[in-house]
């Protein structure tokens, strides 16, 4: 059976955000920091490193989770999205990230890319998400700037523009 | 907040998950969704020199429904139970229980037997199955046994599981009839590790409560059910008997208090629940 030494690196593959990477890790290197050192992807945050804040959260395999609480070694072979997926264009922001932005749903800007990670989920999944419903995911995050009120009329906005789309 | 070194052992099958953990014994810790295992690298809480991922054992993702219990495998995640629209008719209990767990971002990847494994004294699954009465299916290369829920917990954060031995499986009985089941949890935020939990099972004139969050380990008492005389007394003496103690969540004091009106809330919720 394979067995990967602590001490070596080993090489890891996946799919971020519909374009495959790869690079080398111990198998003691945390998703998140493979994102970010690995690959160069710094749009995942990290804070807390112990599954608490949110900030880190990517989508695996089309659930969000938590990337410091995921070796880059699991996810070998796995679908990756992250904050760098959302926008349609570089040049377009998605509608959430709109949303987002015009109703300040963002201050420091640090939890953001976990946030905008699980309501993207959720509103795809889920687009009848009740209030309650959107609460329920977003207590998986912390923000310490806004509180959450703006970052609640940025989802119910968002939810609101997307359902029209879908509806035309 | 990086885990220590370790080596990494991704098993394809129960027989080379279960060789890897005879030969390495105490020094590995089995990788399954990774919710509670890797807080513990990431703090060096935990130390293994090996990890032992099972979540690509096919026989270890199945839920069987057959029979007259509910038998969850190693790598079943959360959130495959959560989103079985029948969970709540084959054991309320554990449907009720589950939104409580970590979040929704965490019960993607988290395991039922992962957290049963974890032990914590305030988590959700434990509590569950020790109201049930659920049993422990360990399993190493040497032998199968099946432990009880309240001999497998065994204080805090510990079982009776040995070094060479996984959980395979847990298994818990179905919803019976006339049986009401109901589920509680006071924490500061939702998701937040609870202050206190109940777990209540309601049959005629036999009441149990299981609380969390308290004790070392879930506890459980049976009870005089809701309406029936020394209830309060009971409830009082039970949430003594905890050894609750004052930490930075809650005060020990507020921890009894919450045992007897949570307790009684619980147990009164499961009577009406009665099926």
């Amino acid at each position: 059976m394979p067995r990967l030494s602590a001490d070596c690196r080993h090489m890891v593959s996946f799919t971020l955000n519909g374009a495959p990477v790869s690079g080398e890790a111990e198998p003691r290197m945390l998703l998140s920091d493979f994102l970010r050192y690995v690959v160069g992807a710094t749009g995942t945050h990290v804070g807390c490193e112990h599954g608490l804040c949110g900030a880190c959260t990517v989508e695996i395999d089309g659930q969000p989770g938590r990337a410091c609480l995921t070796l880059a070694v699991q996810v070998r072979g796995a679908q990756i999205r992250t904050v760098e997926g959302l926008a349609p264009a570089p040049d377009r922001l998605s509608v959430l990230q709109e949303c987002f932005r015009e109703h300040h749903g963002l201050q420091c800007g640090f939890c953001t890319p976990g946030i905008l990670v699980t309501l993207d989920a959720l509103l795809r999944d889920n687009p009848a998400a009740s209030e309650p419903e959107i609460r329920e995911a977003l207590a998986g995050h912390l923000c310490r700037c806004t509180g959450y009120v703006s970052i609640m009329r940025a989802a119910l906005a968002a939810q609101q523009r997307l359902g029209k789309k879908t509806d035309a | 907040m990086k885990p220590a070194r370790f080596d990494y052992v991704a098993a394809a099958s129960a027989e080379e998950a279960l060789e890897a953990l005879a030969q390495e014994g105490g020094n590995a810790r089995i990788l399954a969704g990774g919710q509670s295992l890797l807080p513990m690298l990431n703090m060096r809480l935990a130390r293994p020199t090996v990890l032992i991922d099972i979540m690509g054992v096919d026989e270890w993702r199945a839920v069987d429904r057959d029979g007259d219990v509910l038998r969850i495998g190693a790598a079943v995640r959360q959130v495959a139970l959560e989103q079985d629209p029948d969970l709540a008719r084959f054991q309320p209990l554990l449907a009720a229980a589950l939104p409580w767990v970590g979040h929704p971002q965490t019960r993607s990847r988290g395991t039922v037997c992962g957290s049963i494994a974890h032990a914590d004294p305030s988590a959700e699954l434990p509590l569950v199955l020790v109201a049930l009465g659920g049993t422990v299916h360990l399993r190493s290369r040497r032998r199968k046994r099946v432990l009880s829920a309240q001999n497998f917990f065994t204080g805090m954060m510990s079982t009776a599981r040995e070094d060479d031995e996984l959980i395979e499986a847990i298994a818990l009985p179905k919803a019976r009839t006339r049986t009401g089941y109901a589920f509680r949890e006071v924490a500061r935020r939702h998701g937040d590790f609870a202050i206190v939990a109940c777990a209540a099972v309601v049959n005629g004139v036999r009441a149990q409560l299981a609380v969390g969050g308290v004790a070392d380990r879930p506890a459980l008492c049976e009870l005089p059910a809701p309406g029936a005389a020394g209830l309060d007394e009971a409830l009082d003496d039970f949430a003594w008997s905890l050894e609750a103690r004052d930490d930075l969540h809650a005060t020990a004091r507020y921890r009894r208090e919450l045992v007897r009106r949570l307790g009684r809330t619980t147990l009164e919720e499961a009577v009406r629940c009665r099926a």
